[in-house]
């Protein structure tokens, strides 16, 4: 199990070829207080930077993008509710979609945990 | 060559308080504000709600109207400086009493909105003949040099601008102010009074923009920082960002120029006939008065109305709006109303559409999304009358 990180602030943690993926506690600190959170339908189908997902602030609405290519097995319906998780939890309860992954490689043009660290501190 | 250019943002007398507080700032009509501090939108915008909120507005235009023969103590030298402004703006600016101000909108010849300000009648004797004008930041440059070159020679315009404005808003702000203003507590929603302490002036105002009760003071820039250092050192004040400020307002349905109000939108279409008081209709003396007249008698085309979201998703601004399949308008302000937990939304529709509970559809990313018009404000508002 790894997890993988994008410049956009997206985490993927990945089993096998499936993973699960959300938005880095980063991009919760930077958002603010999230208000509303919009996922796909299970079974859509999206390529590496495609925009996925939109997370709403009091302020802004800030789209999600696809780290890798792949298609959603399931989505975090617990976020519909309470999307106010996203800022207490949001590398952990507050994932957004698990997918199967289209092309494993895909992984490779990504950060791992030291080199996400290091950008956001450049940031 | 290429010419290059580098925007310079002007900082307000209260900018080291910020970083102090630990804001986060923007670029905001030209300054660098504050959008948010640590407590978050969220929290800083309830904070108000239920305490005091303290809000840097310095960005803003303050400014001095005054005649060119300077201002004396004679009613009759109210009447002057008014009978210039009134070529300018709809409202009843001669029908001020002393010591009281007044929402307006400066209007080009065909009556829509240049900009919405604040004129005040000063309360004191010596300074009839003089008007104390707020106007928006981002719009100060355009409309100072409205009044200077329409009133050229009969009135001098004095920018106020190099000083401190801010405002103390919610149920708190009158206990909290009243210790250094103490006659500040006997004024009305609207009032104003200059008030001199140690030897500074402040005009002190009962007005705002979140729809709680509470106060702008316009000073000079050290005493004013200095102050708002001494507000924030109580337990009951917090200081609060551009953001909050934004959801307060539109949960207060209160316009946000450049967004709800452009000039091509007339004060009718805007909800805002009520500046326009009897005698101007009366006299129809005012720029765009046939517009405007005719959609008093016989209605807008368009209304700026509320609008509830029926789902959690907010709808922003540029959002269409759609009864049945058409287009009946678009949403100019959007975003999400921490106090009544729940999307709070500002657009115009067709006339025939603007019935508080008349349902629509908003095309939020391709997908229409079920809301209804609704009455504004979103929340019962707490000014003192």
């Amino acid at each position: 199990m790894t997890i993988y990180y994008t410049k956009d602030h997206e985490w993927i943690r990945v089993e096998g070829d499936t993973g699960t993926v959300g938005i880095t506690s980063y991009a919760a600190g930077q958002l603010g207080d999230v208000v509303y959170v919009e996922l796909p339908e299970t079974g859509a189908k999206f390529a590496r930077g495609d925009d996925f997902a939109v997370v709403e602030s009091v302020k802004a609405a800030s789209d999600v993008y696809a780290p890798v290519s792949g298609s959603v097995l399931e989505v975090n319906s617990a976020l519909s509710e309470a999307p106010e998780k996203v800022n207490d939890a949001a590398e952990g309860d507050a994932w957004f979609v698990r997918v199967k992954l289209t092309d494993s490689g895909e992984l490779s043009g990504l950060m791992d945990e030291a080199a996400y660290s290091a950008y956001c501190e450049g940031l | 060559m290429v010419e290059t250019r580098t925007e310079t943002l002007r900082r307000t007398a209260l900018y080291p308080l910020h970083v102090e507080y630990g804001a986060k700032l923007v670029p905001f009509a030209g300054y660098e504000m504050p959008v948010q501090f640590p407590d978050g939108v969220k929290e800083e915008h309830l904070w108000t709600r239920s305490e005091a909120g303290l809000f840097d507005v310095s960005h803003m235009g303050p400014s001095f109207l005054t005649l060119a023969a300077g201002t004396r103590a004679d009613p009759a030298a109210h009447a002057e400086i008014a009978a210039m402004v009134e070529t300018l703006v709809p409202s009843d600016i001669r029908g001020l009493k002393p010591g009281q101000a007044r929402l307006t909108v400066l209007l080009d010849g065909e009556g829509g909105i240049l900009d919405d300000l604040i004129i005040t009648r000063p309360y004191e004797e010596d300074r009839q003949g003089e008007l104390y004008i707020v106007v928006n930041g981002a719009m100060k440059d355009q409309d100072w040099g409205i009044f200077e070159s329409a009133l050229a020679g009969r009135a001098v315009l004095t920018r106020a601008d190099d000083g401190v404005l801010f405002a103390l808003q919610g149920p708190k702000a009158e206990k909290v102010l009243s210790a250094y203003f103490p006659a500040c507590a006997d004024l009305k929603f609207m009032e104003s009074r200059r008030i001199v302490m140690h030897g500074e002036t402040f005009v002190v105002s009962r007005c705002g923009y979140t729809g709680e009760d509470g106060y702008e003071v316009w000073s000079g820039a050290a005493a004013g920082a200095e102050l708002v250092r001494l507000l924030l050192d109580d337990p009951c004040v917090r200081p609060i960002g551009l953001g909050a400020r934004d959801s307060l307002r539109l949960e207060a349905g209160l316009c946000l120029y450049g967004h709800d109000l452009s000039p091509e939108i007339s004060p009718v279409e805007a909800d805002l006939a009520w500046v326009i008081q009897k005698r101007r209709r009366e006299a129809g003396d005012f720029p765009g008065a046939a517009r405007i007249l005719r959609e008093l008698k016989d209605g807008p085309a368009r209304r700026r109305v509320g609008i509830r979201p029926l789902e959690r998703a907010p709808a922003r601004e540029g959002t269409e709006i759609f009864v049945g399949g058409a287009a009946v308008g678009v949403v100019t302000s959007g975003g999400f109303g921490p106090s009544i937990d729940a999307p709070v939304t500002m657009g115009y529709v067709d006339a025939a559409h603007a019935a508080p509970g008349t349902k629509i559809d908003l095309m939020v990313r391709g997908k229409a999304r079920p809301a209804e018009i609704a009455s504004l404000p979103f929340i019962p508002t707490r000014y003192k009358r």
